[in-house]
């Protein structure tokens, strides 16, 4: 018997995940000790949770970096990257360099002094700022105050969608947080596109194709026929998307 | 103060042509200089509409691409000496249509006429998106059927994006004009609303224009409507529609065909 083994074809995917960035700042014994002030008051706060070291401020030598790790390690603090430094100065046995990190908003930091910026992922630029969190406020809703047609895409990732007319069909309306439609929804409306599961769709008279939050969709082809035509809003339970009459 | 309208409406079969050639016929009849300007290269219709398929010499193209002048290619209709056309080619296609013809024709058409109605070919493409560029206004061309409306919506959605003003930041006048309305089918249900064609397109009317077998007559005798037979029910939709355009308040009313004793007896079997 005499099977030939093909080679199994290998998948790459691309994944993006959150990560805090840790910027120390010259004297590193200062800023660790700052470090563990913060730790002292909120416990537990980096335990188990991925790190990436942020160079940007500093000009740590290779033989700098290796016993600075170590010393996070020991504070439960794993660096699964750094930011901000030359790939070139950095070879096996050092995690790997990472570049291209945006600001996350979301979660705010429990506690904040002026040298332990235990924030989460920033952009270099912004970390060469003295106060990196005092970044311009990103507004949180958009208003849209004419009917979206037939089409036409309305994207924001950064928060809630409210559409004072229509969404025609053929229309697509995607938030990362709440949509509200104060008109009839014929299209499709996505909220929580980033993953929030605590999205909801609102609208004041439902036609839609389809419906989704943070990644659950439902078409409206098998919504109850009590339903249609009414105004009603739709939220996630688990992974189950209901519908329910707001009238 | 010259004023480009475009006529569209995303569907093809709606009306846009018959349109544009009963609202040019009716705006002329009201005493306005118009040029009606087919921008449908390589599927001409409005030549047609207008009776003036065996005068053409020049075309649109021609001006484009400066070969001839302006004058050389404007048809003056026979019946209506404000009235004239600027036909399209039939064998050529729309790739033929460049940015900056279309753009000097439209403006050397502004110094001439009141009125400047381009007949927009269907679809979202080139030609149609050529045809809307440098309009002031707009009239949609509607059916009370689902699809029809849906065009309308993209069509409308293009309007506030792709056209010269909306570039500026400012707004193009939009107007529904609905066409092959059936009051009896719509009451049955077998056809859109008005209200449900308003209520989803959400701009302002201006005219309904009844089903009626004079509209098929009247292309077939290449005349428009309004001067085929002036007194049918959709000429009168077409002239009020006309008056809106020109911005006089004229009660919305869907005209119906007047029908003499014995029609109203017979009914359906006489017609």
């Amino acid at each position: 018997m005499h099977s030939q083994v093909r080679p199994r074809p290998v998948h790459f995917r691309g994944r993006s995940y959150l990560a805090f960035a840790l910027a120390p700042e010259p004297p590193v014994t200062d800023w660790l000790a700052d470090l563990d002030a913060a730790i002292q008051r909120s416990a537990g706060f980096f335990a188990g949770r991925p790190a990436v070291l942020d160079l940007a401020n500093t000009a740590l030598s290779r033989a700098d970096i290796v016993p600075l790790i170590k010393e996070l390690e020991t504070r439960d603090i794993r660096i699964m990257g750094i930011e901000g430094a030359d790939p070139a100065d950095f070879g096996p046995g050092l995690p790997p360099v990472l570049t291209n990190g945006r600001p996350a908003s979301g979660r705010e930091m429990v506690h904040e002094t002026s040298q332990a910026k235990a924030s989460e992922a920033k952009t270099p630029d912004a970390k060469a700022k003295p106060q990196p969190q005092a970044t311009e406020p990103q507004p949180a809703s958009l208003l849209v105050e004419n009917p979206v047609r037939s089409g036409q895409t309305i994207y924001f990732p950064n928060g809630d969608v409210v559409v004072l007319g229509s969404v025609g069909s053929g229309a697509e309306v995607v938030a990362g947080g709440s949509i509200h439609i104060y008109g009839s929804l014929r299209g499709r409306a996505m909220a929580g596109a980033n993953g929030n599961a605590q999205a909801r769709i609102f609208c004041r008279r439902i036609e839609a194709e389809l419906l989704a939050i943070s990644g659950y969709y439902r078409t409206v082809d098998d919504l109850e026929v009590d339903l249609r035509h009414r105004p009603v809003q739709a939220w996630l339970e688990g992974d189950v998307m209901l519908i329910a009459a707001l009238d | 103060m010259a004023n480009v309208v475009v006529v569209t409406s995303g569907k093809g079969g709606v009306g846009k042509t018959t349109s544009t050639a009963a609202l040019g016929a009716a705006l002329a009849q009201a005493g306005e200089n118009v040029a009606v300007v087919d921008f449908d290269v390589g599927l001409r219709n409005l030549d047609l509409m207008l009776g003036a398929e065996r005068r053409v010499v020049f075309d649109l193209i021609n001006v484009v691409q400066g070969v001839v002048r302006l004058q050389q290619a404007l048809i003056r209709d026979k019946r209506i000496d404000t009235l004239w056309l600027l036909p399209a080619s039939q064998t050529r296609d729309k790739d033929a249509l460049t940015d900056e013809g279309v753009a000097r024709v439209i403006a050397d058409l502004r110094t001439r006429f009141d009125w400047i109605l381009c007949d927009s070919p269907a679809g979202i493409e080139r030609g149609a998106t050529l045809a809307m560029r440098h309009a002031d206004g707009a009239i949609v061309v509607t059916n009370p059927e689902v699809s029809s409306v849906r065009d309308s919506d993209r069509i409308i959605g293009l309007l506030d994006a792709k056209t010269e003003k909306a570039e500026r930041g400012e707004r193009i006048a939009k107007h529904i004009l609905i066409t092959r309305f059936d009051p009896a089918r719509a009451n049955r249900g077998e056809m859109l609303s008005i209200a449900d064609v308003m209520e989803i397109l959400s701009l302002p009317l201006l005219g309904i224009i009844p089903e009626s077998e004079e509209v098929l007559r009247a292309s077939n005798l290449g005349a428009p409507v309004v001067l085929s037979n002036p007194g049918s029910a959709p000429s009168r939709a077409y002239a009020d529609a006309a008056r809106r355009l020109m911005g006089e308040n004229v009660d919305m009313t869907v005209p119906s065909e007047k029908r003499g004793l014995f029609t109203k007896l017979f009914g359906r079997r006489a017609a």
